[in-house]
């Protein structure tokens, strides 16, 4: 009975098991089934991709905290995370040197230049991912169009994918339908798109196994399914990727296209459910998430009609991360006790 | 539980003014003496719960921290009745007799925060109270004295209500009781008879027993930033504080003993127990069957918003709600490296006053004094639900309180010079008006 040594501490005594670690951990299990997936679509190619991404960006970050002298904090995954989305960006048959300096990029100028986890402006995967964009375009976009002849040229499934859409094209099926809709603007020329091709007929390869395009959107279906994961282990909130998601589609179909299309094809679903959720880039309370998620809609849909770029994602993104320091000062929850006037007297 | 062969009464066992001694070294007291009075209003008086003699006016440790003056008196094991205690009729006394024999009582909060009863008793006139709320949501999660209370003693929480009532000439009574506690719920639907008391099956949820959220549960009234219940037309009492007003004037006994959850893992009997005030805590756990194994951690309160303990040798006081003992496996979780905020959002979820906590504790951290003022730290109930949600562990109410503290000194600091300064311009004239 007589006194033991107790632990004293201030309140509160426990805690929620939760951890950062945890919270990486549960969106990389959100995505390995889409990872997966695109390797058995894409080839050993993918593979590589992945290898030399997520390797650049543990690189960075290593190289960073070594050379700040800090704490290397590889073992929160958050590295291993940022690497894998951007590989889930890139084009598979993307140059696997590219891939390696996009990561580095991601972690080293994306992340660490800040300060480290939470403290990035941009999303770090898709800073790697627009660097290498503007750096080596051809190559990103020759990714695209090779894809289908390559990757899985020949295998039952390709064989089936070509026969449903009827388009032996390796164009994306954004830029084909920029093409259909908007030949002048179309950096990739009218080439390869068969005349009169109809957006619908999309649908089922770009939800259950799209060949051209990002080794992430292979499957529309298996990022949705990652995203309810996310929202049943509490991870991500439903109001950026479902606001963001919708606004994109009511002002398509605004604009008169198809609008179940323009959500399935591109970068939307990934960017909407996996980068725009980030927690460091984006706002932290419900009103500001709101705002932002409307945002990115838009500026996703004036990128994708009325610019050269077949995609909007990854800048609107970019854009709408810049502006989160903006909301999180001016869009703040309401303090409660602080507006509503007091009944039947002045405050004390 | 009986007393122990010694009791220890501080004589701070509440908010506001400690006490002075009134009684010393060998003099006799009896149970319901009072011990210690303050002249102050803010303050409670605190009376013997045993029989026998003073041994000593010392101070001695007290639970909420640091040493409090407190009277120790041995007991004779007699438990002779003060016979100056009689029980007195509350109907025939008017609102300010009321409070005065409230107050005579040592009333105070019985939820923990342990606030002066007759105080809250006294709302001023230009603040008419329309709903007096009696809380039997649990404060906090493991602390089930008001759930035993309800089942036991509804008819006595029903009464002290309707004192409460007519102390502050509320003619409308609500008891919120959370949904968890079916049995609670039954026993109070069948005890009240009066249409003018309601009773309110409110949802469980940590910290639905916190004053301004049960306020806003109930009545969907907010409390002013700054402001009081009153300030709302509300009086809030823990049921415990009905029960106790109640059994005061039932029986004159003033308040000398308290229901007291003793529970945690490693407690052999977990208990609702009727402690005589000022029985030490060791006791208490003795009447639990002692501990299976050394805890790592003791508690007085709950889990989320209790005092850390360095030893058993601590009296049970009025704000004693449980003592909680946690093995190391409850009390030990993952420190982690230097926290880092990832802007994750589970504080401005959890917040019950809808702050961001994790701003509060950065800018508090980097010592941005008027962004502190600016995302209201004031406004802070302390529910501790930011830190046990963060998954970067980091102590973001610890910081918040800091926060709080620094603040208060620095705007002392300001106002001091201030003033200093007013008066020397006074003699000089002009000065340059700065900080």
């Amino acid at each position: 009975m007589e006194g033991g040594r107790f632990i004293v501490s201030t309140s509160p005594h426990i805690r929620d098991p939760i951890t950062t670690r945890r919270i990486m951990c549960h969106v990389i299990v959100a995505l390995a089934p889409v990872t997966v997936y695109a390797v058995v679509i894409h080839g050993i190619h993918a593979f590589y991709v992945l290898v030399s991404s997520i390797a650049g960006a543990m690189l960075g970050e290593l190289a960073m905290q070594r050379g700040r002298g800090l704490p290397v904090t590889l073992d929160d995954c958050s590295a291993l995370l940022t690497g894998l989305l951007l590989a889930l960006t890139l084009p598979p048959q993307l140059h696997w040197w590219i891939a390696l300096v996009a990561g580095l990029v991601a972690t080293v100028l994306g992340k660490q230049i800040f300060g480290g986890l939470g403290h990035n402006l941009f999303n770090p995967a898709l800073v790697g991912r627009a660097v290498a964009f503007v750096s080596w375009a051809g190559y990103m976009n020759a990714g695209y169009v090779k894809t289908a002849a390559i990757g899985i040229a020949n295998t039952a499934t390709h064989k089936a994918i070509v026969k449903a859409v009827d388009v032996a094209s390796g164009a994306s099926p954004l830029a084909a339908m920029k093409i259909v809709y908007d030949p002048a603007s179309s950096p990739i020329g009218p080439g390869g798109v068969p005349h009169g091709i109809q957006a619908s007929s999309y649908y089922k390869p770009l939800f259950l196994a799209n060949p051209w395009g990002c080794l992430g959107e292979v499957s529309a279906l298996l990022l949705i399914l990652g995203g309810i994961y996310l929202l049943a282990v509490r991870v991500i909130g439903w109001r950026i990727p479902v606001i963001y998601v919708g606004t994109v589609a009511v002002l398509t179909s605004f604009t008169g296209r198809d609008p179940l299309f323009y959500t399935l094809a591109g970068g939307l679903l990934i960017g909407a459910i996996f980068m725009a959720t980030d927690y460091t880039t984006s706002p932290l309370a419900d009103k500001g998430k709101i705002l932002y998620a409307l945002g990115l809609g838009l500026v996703t849909w004036l990128l994708r009609f009325w610019s050269n770029n077949p995609e909007g994602v990854m800048f609107a993104i970019l854009f709408m991360n810049g502006l989160v320091p903006i909301i999180d000062r001016y869009i703040l929850p309401r303090t409660y006790g602080t507006v509503k006037k007091p009944r039947g007297g002045e405050t004390s | 539980m009986d007393a122990p062969s010694t009791v220890v009464l501080p004589l701070r066992q509440h908010l506001g003014a400690p006490c002075s001694p009134t009684v010393g070294k060998g003099d006799r007291v009896l149970v319901g003496t009072v011990v210690g009075d303050a002249e102050a209003f803010v303050s409670a008086p605190v009376h013997s719960s045993v029989s026998g003699t003073v041994q000593n006016v010392a101070p001695y440790p007290h639970p909420a921290g640091g040493e409090v003056l407190a009277v120790i008196v041995e007991n004779d094991g007699e438990n002779e009745i003060d016979p100056g205690l009689s029980p007195r009729d509350w109907k025939k006394l008017d609102e300010d007799g009321i409070r005065r024999a409230v107050r005579s009582a040592g009333m105070v909060g019985l939820g923990g925060a342990a606030f002066p009863t007759h105080v809250k008793l006294s709302p001023p006139r230009q603040y008419p109270i329309d709903t007096v709320i009696l809380n039997g949501a649990e404060c906090e999660p493991f602390l089930t004295s008001d759930y035993r209370l309800m089942l036991e003693a509804a008819e006595e929480i029903v009464e002290g209500l309707r004192i409460i009532m007519k102390a502050v000439g509320a003619p409308r009574g609500v008891v919120a009781v959370e949904d968890n506690k079916p049995q609670a719920l039954r026993a109070m639907a069948e005890t009240i008879r009066d249409p003018a008391i309601e009773l309110r099956s409110l949802h469980t949820r940590y910290p639905q027993g916190a004053e301004k959220v049960l306020i806003t549960t109930v009545l969907g009234r907010e409390v002013p930033s700054g402001g009081l219940p009153m300030h709302v037309g509300v009086v809030v009492n823990n049921v415990g504080t009905a029960q106790a007003i109640a059994r005061y004037f039932r029986t004159g006994m003033p308040l000398v003993e308290r229901v007291v959850t003793v529970t945690g893992s490693v407690v052999r009997d977990p208990s609702n127990l009727l402690i005589p005030l000022g029985s030490s805590f060791a006791s208490a756990v003795e009447a639990c069957g002692g501990f299976s194994e050394t805890p790592a951690k003791v508690i007085m309160g709950g889990p989320m918003m209790g005092l850390a303990q360095y030893t058993l040798d601590v009296p049970v006081v009025k704000g004693t709600s449980g003592i909680l003992a946690l093995s190391s496996a409850e009390a030990g979780y993952e420190i982690l490296r230097e926290p880092v905020c990832i802007r994750c959002g589970r504080c401005v979820q959890a917040c019950p006053m809808n702050l961001i906590p994790n701003y509060l504790a950065i800018y508090g951290h980097r010592e941005k004094w008027a962004d502190l003022e600016r995302l209201h730290i004031n406004d802070c109930i302390e529910c501790g639900c930011c830190t046990y949600t963060c998954p970067t562990r980091n102590p973001i109410v610890q910081l918040i309180k800091a926060g709080k503290v620094e603040l208060e000194r620095r705007k002392a600091l300001v106002e001091k010079r201030r003033k200093d300064k007013a008066g020397a311009e006074q003699g000089e004239g002009g000065g340059d008006g700065g900080r």
